[in-house]
């Protein structure tokens, strides 16, 4: 169940709007952001705040990019493999990632705190190789570089 | 140092406030628009100036807004697109992190060009920050009176908005687009009826692309001959952001006429090729541009030139390669991209572009096999009869591999082996 609060944000926002469904992408973002990823329950949950069929709302959900119908970790690395990204040390960042990590491309660490996905072009070629992390980008990537958005991710928790 | 239109306020570390923007002129071609045009007269005015479209289809910008008939419903919608997921492209978060006002203003100029009272910004989730930007700004230019209700105490009235995408390529197609914004998959939609007859919620719709709307004020305030003389090109119009990004020195977003001369733009803007790197092709204007080989290192950056050397200038953002890239590796990296990307609506595209991209992969790995070349031929044709522009964009690297780097890709199958593999810096700089 959502918490009271943010239903009534949520219930608000689409009060606001002629049409409820245009607002499904925030609605699935502001729910994915509460629970970590859509689960079936809060597909359904988000589904009925907009006012459409949990079927209707899963074609969205399972189409994108950014989110999650299975669980992630509380960082979620989306390395760009795009072509700039590519021809200036992608597979050594990857390789970097997923040794440092312990985990391959699609996986989650043991303790729940890391997740690692590609993810095509993300714009920021002019400081490839380049990597985003819940959605904030890192660019110009170096080994040390990455030990220290790691660290400050782990000294978050 | 060529002139400065779009990024005249443009700072190394942060965005131009109201202010700047008005000092330097800004608002005021809205202001006079406002006080002295009539929609019809601004709409002459875009077309005599020849604007094409910059998100890369580069369709005249007047003649679109000409095709919202006069009695069109209401309301009308103007989206501005600000998606961008072309790789390579990234001019429009510069643009935007730029001088937002100035693309504000471009989008109540457009509005008022085709009566539209709505605006809706399609943004990629990976642009957050600008997206989080252009919210506040609108606020801010609300407050001044330059949106919302009442403009400059007119009875002009456009209420903007910011739209999140969750992030997929083809939202960037403008039909897709709008079965996105409507919160629908979004899945391309063949016209008719066009969008300007029904698009959102089967309102009459506008789309442009950030840097087209950006022009807008400086057109109006200037005028179309003043615009057109801003290119080299007798052909070309204006100045255009080209972004640079590859094995350049300075990989950037540079604003320059249309018309400069490639060579020009690596040399002299991008830093020249990064120290022991040659250059040895490029993509000219993203993904869904073909290979240019070095023989047209010198080519004018026109639409026009760029389509008589069988190429376009599309997003104009330039990839540069070098020869030390292989690139049967990169169109593979490329058709990688295009196989996740597929909406999979319809079947060249979902079935034909990973049946290249296997066909490629089986090739660089040296286990490909002569018949393959006219494999690819075949696919790449098939990719044409597709229902939207995405697999058609797709087949263009790839085209330009089979024309320009054939031997490249012959040698592969030869040698059963890619030529590139082992060689220093043939997968790039090295990061460990």
């Amino acid at each position: 169940m959502l918490p009271k609060e943010l239903k009534e944000r949520l219930e608000a926002e689409i009060k606001r709007v002629e049409h409820p469904r245009e607002l499904a992408v925030d609605v699935m973002f502001a729910i994915q952001d509460h629970y970590g990823h859509l689960s079936d329950e809060a597909l359904a949950e988000a589904a009925g705040l907009l006012g459409m069929t949990p079927l209707e709302l899963d074609e969205l959900a399972t189409f994108y990019t950014f989110t999650f119908r299975e669980p992630v970790g509380k960082y979620v690395i989306h390395v760009c493999d795009s072509v700039v990204c590519w021809i200036n040390g992608y597979e050594p960042v990857k390789d970097y990632l997923c040794r440092t990590l312990g985990i391959d491309l699609g996986a989650t660490t043991a303790d729940g705190l890391f997740t690692l996905l590609p993810v095509c072009c993300i714009g920021y070629c002019d400081r490839s190789p380049a990597m985003l992390v819940n959605r904030r980008v890192y660019g110009n990537l170096t080994p040390e570089k990455i030990d220290g958005i790691l660290e400050q991710c782990r000294s978050r928790r | 140092m060529h002139p400065q239109v779009l990024f005249k306020n443009r700072h190394p570390d942060r965005i131009a406030t109201l202010e700047e923007y008005r000092a330097s002129g800004g608002y005021q071609a809205l202001a006079d628009m406002i006080a002295h045009r009539t929609p019809a007269e601004v709409r002459e005015i875009v077309l005599n100036a020849t604007l094409l479209g910059r998100g890369g289809a580069a369709f005249p910008a007047g003649r679109k807004m000409a095709t919202i008939a006069d009695d069109a419903p209401f309301p009308r919608y103007l989206v501005c697109n600000a998606d961008e997921m072309e790789p390579g492209t990234f001019k429009d978060r510069v643009m935007i992190h730029a001088d937002p006002h100035m693309v504000l203003e471009g989008i109540a100029i457009a509005a008022w060009a085709v009566r539209a009272e709505r605006c809706v910004i399609f943004i990629r989730p990976e642009y957050e920050n600008a997206g989080r930007i252009l919210e506040r700004e609108i606020e801010i230019a609300e407050h001044n009176g330059l949106l919302g209700s009442r403009i400059l105490g007119s009875s002009y009235s456009l209420d903007v908005v910011v739209h999140r995408s969750a992030g997929r390529y083809i939202c960037g197609e403008v039909t897709a687009q709008m079965n996105a914004l409507m919160g629908r998959r979004a899945n391309p939609l063949q016209p008719p009826p066009y969008l300007t007859e029904k698009g959102l919620w089967d309102l009459p719709t506008l789309v442009h692309n950030v840097e087209t709307l950006a022009c807008l004020p400086h057109i109006l305030l200037n005028g179309a001959e003043w615009f057109k003389k801003l290119a080299k090109t007798p052909t070309g119009a204006g100045t255009k952001l080209f972004g640079v990004s590859g094995k350049v020195k300075r990989p950037g977003c540079y604003e320059l006429p249309i018309g400069i001369q490639l060579s020009e733009i690596i040399e002299d803007y991008a830093g020249g090729m990064i120290e022991g790197s040659e250059f040895k092709a490029c993509l000219p204007g993203g993904a869904s541009t073909a290979f240019l080989p070095r023989q047209h290192y010198h080519v004018e950056m026109d639409f026009d030139a760029l389509k008589k050397v069988g190429n376009r200038l599309g997003t104009a953002a330039i990839m540069v390669f070098d020869h030390k890239t292989c690139l049967v590796a990169a169109t593979l990296n490329l058709m990688e991209f295009f196989a996740r990307e597929s909406c999979g609506w319809c079947t060249p595209c979902r079935e034909g572009l990973p049946y290249i991209r296997d066909l490629l992969a089986l090739i660089e790995a040296g286990e490909g096999q002569a018949e393959f070349v006219p494999m690819l031929e075949q696919m790449r044709v098939h990719l044409y009869r597709s229902y939207c522009a995405f697999a058609p964009g797709a087949a263009a690297p790839l085209e330009g591999l089979l024309t320009h780097f054939r031997d490249e890709l012959q040698e592969h199958i030869r040698e059963k082996r890619c030529p590139f593999k082992g060689a220093e810096g043939s997968r790039g700089r090295g990061v460990e």
